[in-house]
């Protein structure tokens, strides 16, 4: 019992982080129907800054904060220099455009920071709640604030105008348009807040797998298995699907499969929401009346 | 009057076919001017055209200042509001959720409060349904919904794209009753493209007639009203 009980802590522990990259998945996908691939490396990088500013002295939360507010600038920026000039270009184009993010991202970090694993700190204690082992301070902490960080967006997006000209962009532009919402900033504003959550996810994870540069290849994985299964145009669905994907991951590797295989089990839930509930567990069908 | 929106030369393309040849339009201030035609005229791209939806050329004056090469957004922010062909409805949000979208430009709150009571005061039936999804809302609602949301603009002018499009002829009667009291109530100044000209001539007092992306014709309503020829020739009727 003591074993099931630490698994599900863990599996919430990661589902938490992997909520957080589905919903920098979603984010940018209701407003521009694209899976940005380079949303992991964004978020791995972010969490070297924060990293680079921890070992010159600056506090935890003062790094934090501070890497949180420079992603933000850099999703922005990155929509607003690389993407916007691409706004009528095909798919395919912005396919190429978000791999050769993903792997600029990937080789700058290795070449400032080098490949080598290095130890990130948490701001949560090691030790236990309880003091029997089951569940630590530190999984509570990353719970929390990723439980915290979606309250606030879903403040920001159902309660202040600017969240709600977001939400009529992402749905539909024209007549965004029409109501004076400019669109073109409203996708980078989809940009900043994703690369924001991405840089979170990074900084919540690097203590538990150690910060190298392809630390987030195998969570963008889980993160995007996550969005799919909750539902990809569903935010709240994302979450509840990357906090679904965290639990079942780890207990079916602990009980059935073993852990080598984890990663396919996500791959196969993927599969069976696509055939079964093509809008995912939570997604939601929009009525629409002519 | 004054003229409200100039038009001088307005053409207008699709890729690479020209929809609008030189289109020249004045719209009077407080006045509801009528773009009549039959299908492929160039009603909906003259509209398209004026707020920079499409590719188009030749200056755009509104009330002095030329918008010609404003994006569309500007030209909202300046007072035209266009109710688009189709309804253009959030349908996934609430029907507060699309009336208060304006809020995002408004810079008067309490204004636009006042207006968000005013609307419903034209449109009650949006009131009753105010926390339902828009997307659930009938033809006619959805309509009355778009010029709901292009009233909480506080515009200048607005820009209606075939409002009687696909609904029964009681529910056209009551939005074109209830337009009628907005350009007088709230002098807001119309250029209405209809396929139901009997309907636009009424509430109109200017009428252009496009043929082929060109003006063949415009005077006032009444003079085309009485004149038999060019109703059967233009209007069908």
């Amino acid at each position: 019992m003591d074993f099931f009980i630490q698994q599900i802590a863990a599996g919430l522990t990661n589902g938490a982080i992997y909520a957080c990259v589905a919903l920098g998945l979603v984010m940018i996908y209701v407003s521009t129907d694209h899976i940005n691939f380079a949303q992991g490396e964004m978020a791995m990088f972010a969490t070297y800054l924060a990293w680079a500013m921890i070992d010159a002295g600056v506090s935890y939360w003062v790094a934090f904060g501070a890497t949180i507010l420079i992603a933000f600038a850099s999703g922005l920026f990155i929509q607003r220099v690389i993407l916007k000039p691409l706004e009528t270009a095909p798919v395919l184009a912005l396919v190429v455009c978000f791999i050769a993010l993903l792997s600029i991202f990937n080789a700058l970090a290795g070449m400032i920071w080098s490949f080598t694993i290095k130890q990130f700190p948490s701001p949560f204690p090691q030790r236990d709640v309880f003091g029997n082992g089951l569940v630590s301070v530190q999984q509570i902490g990353v719970v929390t604030v990723t439980l915290l960080m979606l309250c606030l967006l879903t403040v920001f997006f159902r309660f202040t105008t600017l969240g709600l000209a977001m939400r009529a962009a992402a749905q539909n532009a024209t007549s965004a348009r029409l109501m004076g919402v400019r669109v073109s900033w409203m996708l980078a504003l989809g940009w900043g807040l994703a690369s924001a959550i991405g840089a979170i996810a990074g900084m919540l994870v690097a203590p538990i797998v150690f910060l190298d540069p392809n630390m987030m290849t195998g969570i963008l994985v889980y993160g995007f298995a996550g969005a799919l299964v909750g539902g990809i145009a569903n935010p709240l669905g994302a979450v509840a699907g990357g906090f679904i994907v965290g639990v079942l991951e780890n207990l079916v590797g602990s009980y059935i499969i073993g852990n080598e295989l984890k990663l396919s089990f996500a791959l196969i839930m993927v599969v069976g929401v696509l055939l079964l509930k093509p809008a995912g567990i939570f997604g939601r069908v929009i009525v629409k009346r002519v | 009057m004054a003229a409200l929106l100039e038009i001088k030369g307005l053409s207008a393309w699709y890729g690479q076919i020209r929809a609008l040849f030189d289109l020249d339009l004045t719209i009077e201030q407080g006045g509801v001017t009528a773009l009549l035609g039959a299908n492929g005229a160039g009603k909906t791209t003259s509209l398209r055209g004026i707020c920079n939806m499409i590719r188009r050329a030749g200056t755009t004056i509104m009330d002095g200042t030329d918008i010609s090469r404003r994006t569309t957004e500007d030209i909202v922010r300046m007072g035209v509001a266009h109710v688009p062909e189709g309804r253009g409805t959030f349908v996934a949000l609430t029907v507060e959720e699309n009336l208060r979208l304006a809020f995002h430009i408004r810079r008067d709150r309490k204004a636009a409060e006042r207006d968000m009571e005013k609307v419903f005061t034209y449109f009650p039936r949006l009131k009753e349904r105010i926390h339902q999804q828009a997307g659930t809302l009938s033809g006619g609602e959805q309509q009355m919904l778009a010029v709901a949301r292009a009233l909480m603009l506080a515009p200048r002018l607005m820009l209606l794209d075939e409002p009687s499009f696909g609904l029964a002829p009681l529910i056209v009667q009551e939005i074109f009753r209830i337009l009628r009291r907005i350009n007088e109530e709230e002098k807001v100044s119309m250029l209405i493209v209809e396929q139901n000209a009997a309907l636009a001539l009424e509430l109109a007092d200017h009428v252009y007639l496009l043929e082929t992306g060109r003006v063949v014709m415009s005077g006032p309503s009444e003079m085309v009203k009485n004149d038999e020829t060019l109703r059967k020739a233009y209007l069908g009727y």
